[in-house]
């Protein structure tokens, strides 16, 4: 009886399931992971008829790539270090001092994350450019011929794009985590005696630690993976793997190398997401809606 | 761990030289005509009350009555718009909280989460930055003298309601405060517990007599069982205070009387302010009562004559005794007592008495009695 009963039970169950995983895997698979194969493919035969990994070889040892893998890996930490500071700071006035306006002003700040990211490069030449605001007063003020100040188009006007542009993806996390730390538990710490950095230290910086990795890993794979920024800035020397991969495919026409590189980029951003996503799933209640 | 076990342990640690005594110790708490507003809207109307050293002073009230906002003046944690606050001698009202050597609970505990207990009893100890070795050993003490010795490595989400409070106290003990702050402290607890804790706060104190202690509460059990003294708050105004017994036994306000256990409220007329030994007479309807005496009360006035549930009895006792005739009209039996509502000269009283035996039945007709001290008059008052 039971032998019977089982099977049965366990088809029908198998039917509904299994029919409505169709249509996302068929799209996922038209845009997303064919293209992805297709990358992958043209990166390992070239122009070749069989399977090699020569191109990889030639590509990794190039100082072109090796350069391009240092400045992203090198930006993507410092502007994700500089997210997480700049974060954690806003975070700690807009919840802990109280001042007027401080729901408003993290709706403002929250909105950087629907612009998108080159608009902040182009605000940027405007300021900090060399005939940007910065530049043209301070020549005004102190009588030079030319911009004292010359960061943007380096490495450093990188960085403080994707700062500019990324650091709600930390705020986010870090506000709601805030919110969750019971008032009493810093006015008590501060009754028995606490200054307000060691109730940071202690009590607020505890609490948001889940916050910050999953904020910060997602940063760290958002700017690997920038490029609108990259290349509106146009820095001299400053080249990324996304900005390589353009170079390679749009100007030298060069799809083998440029698909080995952008496997190379894809290889990197798959391991950041899942770093991202061990975080979210260690933190469990966190998952919900935070990020 | 019994209650009895964790005493003996404060007696030895007080025995053994420790600090519970230390001349910090022993500071009493003054409210001089403080105020507190949030923008225009006062919330605190110029408090005036003096709390002694080692005493421990329950502050009752409705909710919304600012017994909170009162505590936290003296916590530091709002500001008074005009008014000083004493801590012993000290004027504190322009010190920042940490420098207002206080100890604070509150009702969910507020524990910190990510410390293990020790942590959490070490925390106001190493803001301090007191010795290693010193820290420790404070630790262990106060976590012994609140029971909770075996402990010291969980985290807060790992304990009960009753011991996350523990923990919370030995906290609040260990920096050996001036004065300790309980705001509700055992109101998220239930009640069997909360009637442990009650009185192993109440052994805590014995074992630091100097500690002067502001139980904020709208349980009135807890404060008439805690408290030396109580001060009843009704909308931002401090109301009534006073030794806990008196101000239950002799009420000066219909507010206080109701609202510091339960009380037959009569409406009397003022036949004689003077009887004779302290009683005056009043009149209930048609008879004639011999009651507690109150000065500046004047002939032929309306009063509220106060009499306890529990001060009313089937059988006359103490001297002089008043007999009353009443009809049972409801009957409550529950458990260790009975509840008997009778209907008297138009008005209803209800008696508290041990279970009877042969509860009389509804519309019964017998004849109560109640002692004369144990009938206060009330001005009858807005
Ligand atoms: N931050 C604040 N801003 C404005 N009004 C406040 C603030 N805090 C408290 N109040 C008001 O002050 C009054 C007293 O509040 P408080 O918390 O002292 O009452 P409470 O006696 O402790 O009440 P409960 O028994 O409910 O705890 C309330 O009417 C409350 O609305
Ligand atoms: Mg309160």
């Amino acid at each position: 009886m039971t032998s019977i009963a089982a099977p049965a039970i366990r088809r029908t169950s198998f039917n509904t399931g299994w029919q409505w995983v169709l249509p996302p895997l068929f799209f996922l698979s038209v845009l997303f992971f064919y293209p992805l194969a297709l990358i992958v493919r043209e990166s390992l035969l070239g122009h070749g008829r069989s399977l090699s990994l020569s191109h990889y070889d030639a590509v990794f040892t190039s100082g072109l790539f090796q350069d391009a893998l240092l400045h992203t890996i090198v930006i993507a930490l410092a502007a994700s270090a500089g997210c997480l500071v700049l974060g954690f700071v806003l975070a700690l006035v807009l919840s802990f001092v109280a001042f007027p306006g401080a729901r408003l002003l993290a709706r403002l700040i929250d909105t950087f994350i629907a612009l998108p990211t080159f608009l902040v490069a182009l605000s940027f030449t405007f300021i900090y450019g060399s005939a940007g605001i910065l530049n043209i007063s301070l020549m005004h003020l102190l009588h030079v011929r030319l911009p004292p100040v010359d960061f943007l188009y380096s490495a450093w006007g990188v960085i403080l794009a994707e700062v500019t542009v990324y650091t709600p993806f930390v705020l986010r996390p870090l506000l709601a985590s805030f919110s969750l730390i019971e008032p009493a538990q810093i006015e008590i710490a501060n009754s028995l005696g606490a200054g307000p950095w060691r109730i940071i230290r202690q009590v607020i910086l505890p609490a948001a630690i889940p916050a910050l990795l999953a904020g910060g890993s997602l940063c760290l794979l958002l700017t690997t993976n920038e490029f609108g920024i990259v290349l509106f800035i146009s820095a001299k020397g400053v080249i990324t793997l996304p900005l390589l991969v353009y170079d390679q495919a749009v100007q030298e026409f060069d799809y083998t190398t440029a698909c080995v590189i952008a496997a190379a980029n894809i290889g990197l951003s798959l391991t950041l997401y899942s770093l991202y996503r061990m975080i979210i799933t260690r933190f469990g209640g966190f998952r919900a809606g935070l990020v | 761990m019994a209650p009895g076990a964790v005493i003996d342990d404060v007696r030895s640690a007080v025995r053994a030289g420790s600090s519970w005594s230390s001349p910090k110790l022993g500071s009493g708490i003054g409210f001089e005509d403080v105020t507190v507003s949030y923008g225009k809207l006062v919330v605190l109307a110029s408090l005036s009350l003096t709390i002694e050293p080692g005493e421990i002073m329950a502050l009752i009230g409705p909710s919304g009555s600012a017994k909170t906002t009162a505590l936290r003046a003296v916590a530091g944690f709002v500001r008074p718009a005009s008014g000083r606050i004493r801590i012993g001698e000290r004027d504190v009202t322009d010190l920042p909280p940490h420098a207002r050597d206080i100890g604070m609970v509150v009702q969910n505990y507020a524990l910190f989460p990510h410390m293990r207990v020790e942590d959490n009893v070490a925390f106001g100890l190493r803001a301090r930055r007191e010795a290693k070795e010193a820290v420790k050993q404070r630790v262990a003490e106060c976590l012994r003298m609140v029971g909770m010795s075996a402990y010291t490595q969980r985290y807060p989400r790992e304990l009960s309601g009753g011991q996350q409070q523990r923990v919370a106290i030995a906290r609040a003990l260990a920096v050996r405060p001036r004065v300790l702050l309980l705001d509700e402290p055992l109101s998220a607890l239930d009640a069997q517990i909360r009637h442990s804790m009650l009185q192993e706060l109440a052994r805590l104190h014995e074992a630091m007599p100097s500690l002067t202690v502001l139980y904020v509460t709208h349980d009135q059990t807890e404060a008439l069982t805690l408290a030396d003294r109580i001060a009843i708050m009704r909308d931002g105004r401090l109301v009534a205070s006073g030794p806990s017994q008196a101000l239950y036994r002799e009420p000066p306000t219909r507010f206080a009387a109701e609202f510091l256990g339960r009380a037959n409220l009569l409406p009397v007329t003022l036949e004689a302010a003077d009887a004779g030994d302290g009683l005056a007479r009043v009149r209930l309807g048609e008879i004639s009562l011999l009651v507690k005496a109150r000065p500046g009360l004047s002939v032929g006035r309306d009063c509220l004559l106060c009499i306890r549930p529990h001060g009313i009895a089937m059988r006359p006792g103490g001297r002089p005794s008043n007999e009353l005739t009443g009809v049972v009209r409801a009957m409550q039996w529950q458990g260790d007592l009975h509840s008997v509502t009778l209907e008297t000269q138009g008005v209803l009283i209800r008696m508290i008495c041990a279970p009877l035996r042969d509860p009389p039945s509804l519309g019964v007709r017998f004849p109560i009695h109640f002692a004369a001290e144990d009938a206060t008059l009330i001005p009858e008052d807005a």
